[in-house]
């Protein structure tokens, strides 16, 4: 191919043409190579749904953090109106800690639906090569000598070989992608299991380990804006302003009239 | 010419489209040398997105290899950068 010259593709032309040697040798029988790429299909459909499950446990976790943002959030409510802010504060920390969590998940669903949007488009290609192929084979089968018809079979081979490689560096690159998803996923696992974004009434007196680690892992910024917000809509802080709440409940209807 | 964009298919262009490629792919490689993360994406999508306009998608059951193969659209430069160096894309 005149021109082309450049390094990269070589590289991943050179890459390709190994996976190829790997995947198909010419000197087999020509229904065994069908038969191999129909293995290889199958492989390929295995892939995916390892891809699924992937997204799918992570889609879990997504719901169980969601539950729990709930959960806290009006477990700090709570300690807010009954003057606990400390309380407040622990299960405000445990939010932001699960909210990041949660994006970081949303990030990561998104990137493996699109993992698997790209093998299912691959999938469909070779399946179609992979028919095109059993097509040609029977028509060379019945019409060319065998000398003959094992150089046009190794000729359509290469197309199907070509994309079964091609659908095995996407694999790669997915089991890799999932790989690295798993690792932080049993992260926030970790941190589930050690209750941290558990019931925080539950909380014996005093900082334990996960108290100490969530100021750690937390925004104290984003907790103390979230605080103040909370404390905003609550109008109510555990000393000065708990009188004025009483003293504006005693007269509602006249305060806001007289503004 | 067949061209293949890894991860998304084959498309068929015209052999006078070899010195639009060639130069929109040594961009890319200049790049990835001068590790140069948004240059490198830039450099791909421009080069993946002539292919696209410049060529015409090929038939999912056609039989045909390709000339030139390219890189997935979503590769990144840490990627690109082990391609070059032997690391590939796939262990041996």
């Amino acid at each position: 191919m005149a021109g082309l010259t450049g390094r990269m593709s070589t590289v991943v032309k050179a890459k390709v043409s190994k996976l190829l040697d790997r995947a198909e040798d010419p000197a087999e029988t020509l229904d065994y190579s069908y038969q191999k790429q129909v293995e290889q299909l199958q492989n390929v459909k295995k892939g995916i749904a390892d891809v699924v499950t992937a997204k799918k446990r992570l889609q879990m976790q997504e719901s169980s953090l969601q539950q729990s943002l709930v959960k806290l959030d009006t477990q700090a409510r709570q300690a807010l109106s009954q003057g606990n802010e400390e309380l407040a504060r622990a299960a405000l920390e445990r939010k932001n800690v699960a909210q990041t969590e949660l994006q970081s998940l949303d990030t990561q669903v998104t990137e493996l639906e699109a993992q698997q949007q790209k093998l299912t488009d691959s999938e469909k290609q070779l399946r179609a090569k992979i028919e095109a192929f059993r097509t040609k084979k029977e028509v060379i089968k019945a019409q060319y000598s065998a000398a003959e018809a094992q150089v046009r079979i190794s000729e359509a081979a290469t197309g199907v070989g070509e994309q079964m490689a091609d659908v095995g560096l996407a694999m790669q690159r997915a089991v890799d992608k999932t790989e690295n998803m798993r690792a932080r996923a049993d992260a926030v696992q970790e941190l589930e299991a050690a209750g941290t974004f558990d019931d925080v009434t539950q909380l014996g007196s005093g900082e334990d380990d996960i108290d100490k680690q969530l100021k750690q892992l937390s925004s104290q910024s984003a907790v103390d804006d979230e605080l103040a917000k909370m404390k905003g809509e609550l109008g109510a802080s555990p000393a000065g302003e708990a009188a004025q709440i009483s003293s504006a409940e005693g007269a509602p209807a006249g305060e806001s009239g007289q503004q | 010419m067949i061209v293949r964009i890894s991860g998304e298919g084959q498309f068929d262009l015209a052999d006078t489209e070899s010195a639009r490629l060639n130069e929109l792919e040594t961009s890319v490689v200049a790049a990835v040398e001068a590790g140069e993360e948004a240059a490198f994406k830039q450099a791909l999508a421009a080069l993946l997105d002539h292919v696209r306009s410049a060529g015409s998608a090929v038939a999912d059951d056609a039989l045909e290899g390709s000339d030139l193969i390219l890189p997935p659209a979503d590769t990144s430069l840490a990627e690109a950068e082990s391609d070059f160096t032997g690391e590939g894309l796939i262990p041996d």
